[in-house]
């Protein structure tokens, strides 16, 4: 479904992406681990084509869209939860569902979903009403996660959903990101929460300062010496 | 008391002008953060198009109005295409920069076009005084009100309730989160610099109907009262532009008829500075961040 081939990243001099390498197929939970600045947040702007590549080719369900313009990408099915949940902070958790909505037309379609999302997290339709910049940070990755589902997505880019949320929330949101999978979402995870996500990964790939160091699946990277005692805590 | 009514009436008249031109300013600076300096410009064009509407093509009120404030949007549109998107990602200072040179710019081709004595304008409205209770409301009075609000309502009923006043909003509040829902920030900027200048053009056409007198550097004062106005309500709010807007033309008529004429527009700027003292944002500029 997605492949990535050869993908060169630069912020002006600095190299953060140098050459890598990976694919997604469908149905799949795919991670992408590493630690603090080793480039995963770039390799999925690059994807949503809010950053530019200076050299490799991504493609889509064999389509090439390296160099898509970024708000097209979402018509390509693809969808993107950023660092940080980035949710319209004055706007309602509804106008939030409404704006994930935002390329498509089918008004009836477009209601049944926001109820879908709602399911998925009752806790967002409770708070239908309230600014989305007055939930809490678990709430906020909730709503992020609902408004990339707004779009329809055959592919959601997922970064750090774990990030600065309590370890109980954390595991709501992973085993709904496993719901989101099991309905026919296929999902990129970048985490550095390398244990959580190999937990509901099924394969994995390590990336090291630009670099993919290690691949396979996610019991095999769960197993392997170099990965427990980098990011798994021993 | 009579003087007191009669100054709420005109504070309304010149407060509504304001209103339609803060909104300018205040889109764009929410959706670029930047503050355009040549909208007062783009105002002072509006009120030429009327001229050239009213004066040489002879036309009917509604065709004034509709022929300014699309030629100004057009105007407001380039200005855009040509001086600020290329410095899209350069830092604010320089586009700021820009913004003083495109006023500049504007005022040096009116001058050239329109040469330097004022163009008297045309009466587009019939002008009736009615005496009411001893306050003298005009029908250009009531005029300037009801088409002000009923042109801010309908910005309101655009922004909350259409797909394209919402990408307006999510543009605003986080570019890139609003480039993943799919939205086309070229797109929506340009709309937005087309509906600032629409109503600033409208503002415009009010305000040389107001005072008669249309000349290449009639923009300055108003749009810098206009650029007040939205500051005191708060930068980057529309009701707070609309709000700011009002304020400042109560303010400035109380003053003119109970303080001094003279002394008008410097209490108008030290009002601003009391109100940024106690509420740096302005009165309705929110500040609310993310919770991370
Ligand atoms: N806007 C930027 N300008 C310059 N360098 C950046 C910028 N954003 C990220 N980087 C650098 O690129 C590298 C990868 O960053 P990032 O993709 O954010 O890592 P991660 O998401 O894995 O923490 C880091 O070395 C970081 O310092
Ligand atoms: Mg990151």
């Amino acid at each position: 479904m997605l492949k990535v081939k050869d993908l060169n990243v630069y912020y002006g001099k600095i190299h953060a992406i140098k050459g890598i390498d990976f694919d997604v197929k469908n149905g799949e939970i795919v991670t992408l681990i590493g630690a603090n600045g080793a480039g995963k947040t770039t390799t999925l702007k690059t994807i949503s084509g809010i950053l530019k590549a200076e050299k490799g080719v991504i493609s889509f369900d064999g389509e090439n869209i390296t160099r898509i313009k970024p708000h097209l990408i979402p018509d390509f099915g693809v969808a993107h939860v950023p660092e940080g949940r980035q949710v319209f902070a004055q706007m309602s958790v509804y106008e939030n569902l409404i704006m994930g909505a935002f390329i498509r037309k089918d008004k009836r379609e477009i209601a049944n979903d926001i109820e879908m999302v709602y399911t998925y997290f009752p806790r967002l339709k409770e708070r239908h009403k309230q600014l989305a910049g007055t939930l809490s940070g678990g709430e906020q990755q909730m709503l992020a996660i609902g408004r990339a589902l707004m779009t329809k997505p055959k592919l959601l880019l997922l970064d750090e959903p774990s990030m600065g949320l309590a370890p109980i929330l954390v595991d709501e949101i992973f085993s709904m990101i496993q719901t989101i999978n099991g309905a026919g979402t296929t999902i990129l995870l970048v985490e550095q929460n390398a244990n959580k996500a190999l937990r509901i990964a099924h394969r994995g790939y390590v990336l090291e300062t630009g670099v993919i160091k290690l691949t396979g699946t996610s019991e095999e990277l769960m197993s392997n010496d170099e990965v427990r005692s980098a990011y798994l805590g021993g | 008391m009579k003087l007191f009514f009669q100054q709420v009436i005109n504070g309304l008249n010149s407060g509504s002008i304001y209103a339609l031109i803060a909104i300018g300013y205040t889109l764009v600076y929410g959706i670029l953060k930047l503050i355009n300096f040549a909208h007062g410009e783009i105002m002072m064009f509006g009120a030429y198009f009327s001229f050239i509407a009213a004066a040489t093509m002879d036309m009917p009120f509604w065709f004034v109005i509709i022929f300014s404030m699309g030629l100004s949007a057009i105007l407001g549109m380039l200005v855009e295409f040509v001086a600020y998107r290329p410095l899209r990602q350069a830092p604010r200072l320089s586009a700021l920069i820009t913004a003083i040179g495109v006023s500049m710019f504007l005022q040096n081709v009116s001058l050239m076009v329109f040469g330097a004595d004022p163009k008297v304008m045309p009466r587009i409205f019939p002008n009736v005084v009615f005496n009411i209770f001893g306050i003298e409301i005009s029908s250009i009075t009531l005029i300037t009100i009801g088409l002000s609000v009923f042109f801010m309502i309908l910005l309101e009923l655009f922004i909350s309730h259409t797909k394209q006043g919402r990408a307006m909003r999510a543009v605003s509040e986080n570019q890139d989160a609003a480039i993943l829902m799919g939205i086309n920030v070229n797109r929506t900027v340009s709309i937005t610099f087309l509906i600032g200048s629409a109503l600033g053009a409208l503002g415009g056409i009010l305000y040389s109907t107001a005072y008669t007198n249309i000349a290449p550097t009639m923009g300055t004062m108003p749009g810098l009262k206009a650029f007040v106005a939205a500051v005191l309500g708060g930068i980057g709010s529309v009701p707070g532009a609309m709000l700011g807007g009002f304020l400042i033309g109560m303010i400035e008529n109380m003053s003119k008829a109970y303080i001094s004429t003279t002394w008008a527009d410097a209490i108008v700027f030290l009002i601003l500075i009391i109100v940024l003292l106690f509420k740096p944002t302005g009165i309705l500029g929110k500040d609310i961040k993310e919770k991370v």
